[in-house]
């Protein structure tokens, strides 16, 4: 644990690869990051939010949207049966339109990664499993590595971690990097290939916009793939301004790093409305370099529906309706 | 024609950008905006009448350069017509109890509201100004200040201006062509407010909806002559701002006319409130929040097409961080969305007259040739109407023309400071004095630096914001008088006859 | 030959008050000051446009300090002023009485309502912000508050008629001016500058920092219109502005000062009608006012 507290691998090469060598270091780097002013940054998102997509624009971001979504179940109550339904319905999301494009990821705990993996043979849409004891990741480091290496190793081939809010919030933040770090590790299959990392910071606890920023270059140092904004299981989950702060944090990262790195909001987004101003943020903050299902992905489960009903409309020019698209 | 306004064969339209996710056009129905007559006369004691001369002026749409309707030039015959009826209208005006003339403001304030949509169209049209700034900030601004000023109308005692202030009496209201019917409301509002009748000229680019608002006086029921509306050019002006019998001058636009006002009413006893120009700094300290900087330096210069007299129109950025943030700074503006003003997804619009455009291009030209380096985002703009990119000139000393002089225009001056004390002289050092903006996380840093600036509104971590119970004026040459608050009553009030 | 026994007055040369020093007119030249029937009482510099150059610019100097300080201490600083006049109670009182014609006893009843109205506005410096100030209820997310600034240099002319004027009206004018934090350039009233430039030595001998109030004596038509149009004054009272036309009239006083847009205030309809021994208002204090606004956004 301690060599990999060295260097960042997420900055490898970077002038930013000491700043984890130690707790000292790491804390004056992340509060030495620009400060975020609350209401300035919502109102940014919100005028972003008024951009007006029509037409042509539309069916694209409808199109675009569908591909980048991560249809999620994560249920006690969820069945072999319900994944299977929900792959299917990844698959081929509107049965009535062979043009519908299929969705990212299926993503799933990780009991039903095999299960989906199965489900979805002969596509390319990936299998995503929640891991580290989500959603509340209250448990010893050893259960969270061994979760995460029984989804690697069911087939996942993305691992949504959840970071560990508590030692965040009392200023451990060499623990959440070491701990991310490690579950980075754990992703690493047998053929060198690695499960693709994201990591869920549960924004809605983290409370402020500063923690945001600090809790995003913290992982990206660490070497996430991925950001995620929620796990869709506590009261505030994604939301315009935190996704915009994320947006600015990647932006951020490359231009001091080169190092790509992807977001995903997740909870909470259920409109095509909704959909629509997550990408307009995507399009006027990072641009065509992140408009793909590589760099962005909305964690969702009702939006798919919406999305379909709103394409019906659009090919149709009648309004559809949720008898016209099917449940899961 | 500078090269930055060159012009494109393309139709109004958006220009077209490169990109995965292209913005269709989203525009507005013009035909929202309700008719338009082809040629107006003045609203005078409540009933539209023909001027008593033959001239008539033109309003054009700016992003398309078509004409939109004529309109007369008022003579002096006319405004001695206009303020005779403020005249006969103050005696039973004045002398409503303060509780009814707040439901004709309340009133307007809900017609406004119905026929928010109409108007910002129709200011769009006129003015070139994007439709989501009319739509959102306003079209709205104008119902907040009449709902605001329409609640003082029976609180006047309590306002801290002595027991039983008495309105002035005439007040001749001038207003500029930026904001037209929120400058009309900002002006009515309170004199309304207070017991005072009003004869208002709007600017002759944008004459429409005051004459709009005019109509909306006739649904609210409002006396005849408690506002008159009288259009023309700065003759005009001249004409209603010298009248012997105004008892009150309220005027907002440039310093020239403001001070040329001030020369005409001295030694009389009509009270005068000045809204100006200005020249203001933006100081980004080295701790900003950076993102939201950037953002407050574009709505602070590009708002409005940086038709705005408090207009962020310096940046003053610390040495440490100007490269970072000025490439912030340029991402950021390749961003703006330039073009048709009626497309709810423009940034932009059109410069509001061929001759502001003129005046914008003469100073950029001049900060080029005294050696100030000129960056826009490229981006292409339509093939007629008047039109300016958004602008950044770094390198710009003190000394240079665009670091003094009000370009009212998408231009942004770059200086740079070291220290604080530097950054707050340098942003004092211009006769104007209307507002600044400051950007550090370091509350006390906001504080020590709004103590020392010189200017009547100062905007710490946001920029360009208004509200009706904000005071809102500036020091020096920028006029004196505030409007907004409860600041905003005292210019229509008598309010202590002492002398002692 | 009686009065060879008696001792000579030493008489008092009368100078200029300008940056806490009492200079004599750049001029060399002094005027004659008559009592109200016309008895020589003393010669008074004839203050010049260079002299009242000089002075905006002590004034000018002054501003970044005494607007600078608390309000709590502007307010002892003028306290002390009170104190050191009440011990030159009985000096002021032959002054008036001399400069407007009346009997001691009524000239002192003038000097002692001078005090108390200085007394008066000492006090107000700690209050004029809460009364001319404003939390701003704004429709956002937004601390929004309004306070009273002073504009900086500004030019008094000094009341030259009406019951009380030339002590009583001359603190009736400036106290307030300096009260909220500018600094003050007086012309005197032409004909009685006594009180005026006995009221320096008083200020020189208080804690007030030189530069915050300066007294020119001399021609009103001189001193007036260098005022009116300096770049470097912010604003005027023309109380004093009695001439009906020329370059001292109000007319053209105000029209030059609208050159850099000052803050005019305007004399009184009929100057000679004002009787000084009225209450004030709060007028004379917040018409040299600036009222800055300062918004910041809430959030965490």
């Amino acid at each position: 644990m301690s060599t990999l507290a060295a260097h960042a691998p997420g900055a490898a090469g970077s002038g930013l690869a000491d700043v984890a060598a130690s707790e000292a270091s790491l804390r004056r780097f992340l509060h030495g990051l620009p400060g975020v002013d609350q209401v300035g940054l919502e109102a940014r998102a919100a005028t972003l939010g008024t951009r007006s997509i029509k037409t042509t624009a539309k069916a694209y971001a409808i199109d675009l949207a569908i591909s980048m979504i991560d249809l999620t179940t994560l249920e006690g109550a969820d069945t072999v049966g319900k994944v299977r339904s929900l792959c299917i319905k990844g698959r081929n999301p509107d049965p009535s339109d062979p043009t519908t494009p299929r969705v990212a990821a299926i993503c799933v705990y990780p009991d039903m990664v095999a299960t989906a993996k199965e489900a979805l043979r002969g596509t390319d849409i990936q299998v995503a499993s929640v891991a580290t004891a989500f959603p509340a990741g209250r448990a010893a480091l050893p259960v969270k590595l061994a979760d995460t290496a029984d989804a690697v190793a069911a087939g996942a081939d993305e691992i949504d971690m959840v970071i560990d809010r508590g030692a965040f919030l009392s200023g451990r933040y060499l623990d959440v990097f070491n701990e991310i770090t490690a579950v980075k590790e754990a992703c690493r299959r047998p053929d060198g290939t690695s499960a693709h990392l994201k990591v869920i910071f549960e924004t809605g606890e983290l409370q402020t916009y500063d923690n945001v920023r600090r809790a995003s270059w913290l992982a990206m140092l660490a070497g996430a793939d991925f950001i995620k904004t929620s796990t869709g299981k506590v009261a505030v989950n994604a939301t315009p301004p935190v996704t915009l702060l994320m947006l600015e944090a990647v932006r951020d990262f490359r231009a001091a790093t080169g190092v790509q790195v992807g977001v995903k909001p997740a909870g909470g987004i259920k409109t095509t409305k909704d959909a629509m101003k997550y990408l307009v943020m995507v399009n006027e903050t990072l641009g065509d370099d992140w408009l793909s299902p590589h760099w962005f992905r909305f964690g969702a489960s009702s939006l798919l529906n919406d999305l379909l009903m709103q394409r019906q409309k659009l090919t149709t020019g009648r309004y559809s309706g949720p008898d016209y698209v099917t449940v899961d | 024609m500078a090269k930055n306004t060159k012009k494109t064969d393309a139709p109004v339209a958006q220009a077209p950008r490169g990109g995965l996710f292209t913005y269709a056009p989203a525009p507005e129905s013009p035909a929202a905006a309700g008719d338009i007559a082809t040629s107006y006369g003045h609203f005078i004691g409540g009933e539209f009448v023909d001027s008593s001369g033959s001239e008539a002026l033109k309003t054009v749409n700016p992003a398309t350069e078509q004409v939109l309707a004529e309109f007369a030039q008022g003579t002096g015959e006319d405004v001695d017509r206009a303020v005779a009826a403020a005249r006969r209208a103050f005696a039973d005006w004045s002398a409503l109890p303060g509780s009814e003339r707040a439901k004709y403001l309340f009133r307007i304030a809900r017609i406004v509201q119905e026929r928010s949509r109409e108007l910002a169209v129709l200011e769009s049209i006129d003015n070139g100004k994007p439709i989501r700034e009319t739509r959102d900030f306003d079209v709205p601004m104008v119902a907040a200040w009449f709902f605001y000023y329409a609640g003082w109308a029976d609180k006047l005692d309590y306002a801290g201006y002595g027991p039983n202030p008495k309105p002035v009496g005439v007040a001749a209201q001038v207003i500029p062509w930026n904001f037209p019917l929120m400058m009309l409301a900002w002006k009515i509002a309170p004199a309304l407010a207070t017991g005072n009748t009003v004869v208002l000229k709007p600017a002759e680019t944008t004459p429409l909806t005051a004459l709009r608002f005019a109509e909306i006086c006739r649904q609210a029921g409002l006396p005849k002559g408690v506002v008159n509306i009288v259009t023309g050019d700065g003759r005009t002006g001249a004409a209603l701002t010298a009248h012997p019998d105004v008892d009150k001058v309220a005027f907002t636009g440039s310093t020239p006319v403001g001070r040329s006002i001030a020369r005409q009413l001295a030694g009389t006893r009509t009270k005068l409130s000045l809204e100006l120009g200005g020249k203001a700094a933006n100081i980004v300290f080295d701790d900003a929040p950076i993102d939201q900087a950037v953002e407050g330096i574009v709505n602070g210069i590009f708002f409005n097409q940086g038709h705005v007299c408090c207009a962020g129109s310096r940046l003053l950025v610390q040495e440490s961080v100007q490269d970072e943030f000025l490439e912030a700074l340029k991402r950021r503006m390749s961003t703006l969305r330039v073009g048709d003003p009626l497309d709810k997804n423009t940034d932009i619009g059109a410069i509001n007259s061929s001759a502001q455009l003129s005046r914008i291009t003469e100073l950029t030209d001049a900060g080029e040739a005294e050696g100030a380096e000129r960056w826009s985002p490229s981006c292409d703009l339509p093939g007629t109407g008047y039109w300016f990119r958004p602008t950044l000139f770094t390198g710009v000393s003190q000394a240079h023309r665009i670091a003094r002089e009000e370009i009212f225009g998408p231009v942004l001056s770059v200086l740079t400071f070291r220290t604080p004390a530097e950054a707050v002289e340098k942003a004092n050092n211009t006769p104007y004095g209307l507002s600044a903006g400051i950007w550090t996380e370091k509350g006390s840093r906001i504080l020590w630096t709004a103590s020392r600036l010189k200017a009547g509104v100062v905007w710490a971590n946001t920029f360009n914001k208004f509200d009706p119970a904000s005071p809102f004026g500036g020091y020096k040459e920028s006029g004196y008088g505030r409007e907004g608050g409860r600041h905003g009553l005292e210019p229509y009030l008598n309010v202590e006859a002492r002398d002692v | 030959m009686s009065d060879v026994s008696l001792r000579l007055d030493v008489l008092k040369t009368y100078k200029l008050y300008v940056g806490g020093k009492f200079p004599r007119s750049e001029s060399g030249r002094v005027y004659e000051v008559t009592d109200s029937k016309g008895q020589w009482l003393a010669n008074a510099p004839l203050g010049t446009r260079k002299d009242t150059r000089d002075a905006v610019v002590a004034a000018r100097a002054a501003v970044k300090g005494w607007s600078g300080t608390t309000a709590y201490n502007r307010g002892q600083v003028l306290y002390r002023v009170a104190e050191m006049l009440q011990g030159r109670r009985e000096q002021f009182a032959a002054e008036v009485a001399a400069a407007e014609g009346l009997g001691v006893k009524k000239a002192a009843a003038l000097v002692d309502a001078a005090i108390d109205r200085w007394v008066w506005y000492a006090g107000w410096t700690d209050k004029v912000a809460q009364v001319a100030g404003n939390a701003n209820p704004v429709a956002g997310p937004y601390f929004n508050l309004s306070t009273p600034e002073p504009t900086g240099v500004v030019g008094v002319l000094a009341p030259q008629a009406g019951h009380g004027f030339s002590f009583l009206g001359l603190v009736s004018v400036l106290a307030p001016v300096i009260a909220t934090g500018n600094t003050a350039v007086v012309a005197a009233a032409a004909e009685a500058p006594l009180p005026a430039l006995s009221l320096g030595e008083v200020l020189a001998t208080s804690d007030l920092p030189g530069g915050v109030v300066n007294v020119l004596s001399g021609r009103t038509a001189d001193i007036a219109p260098t005022l009116a149009s300096h770049q470097d004054v912010n604003g005027l009272d023309l109380t004093g502005a009695v001439h009906q036309d020329g370059p001292g009239s109000p007319a053209a006083l105000e029209a030059a000062a609208a050159e850099t847009l000052k803050r005019v205030l305007r004399p009184a309809a009929d100057p000679a009608a004002a009787d000084w021994t009225q209450a004030p208002g709060t007028k004379r204090l917040t018409s040299f006012l600036e009222t800055k606004t300062v918004w910041h956004p809430m959030g965490i």
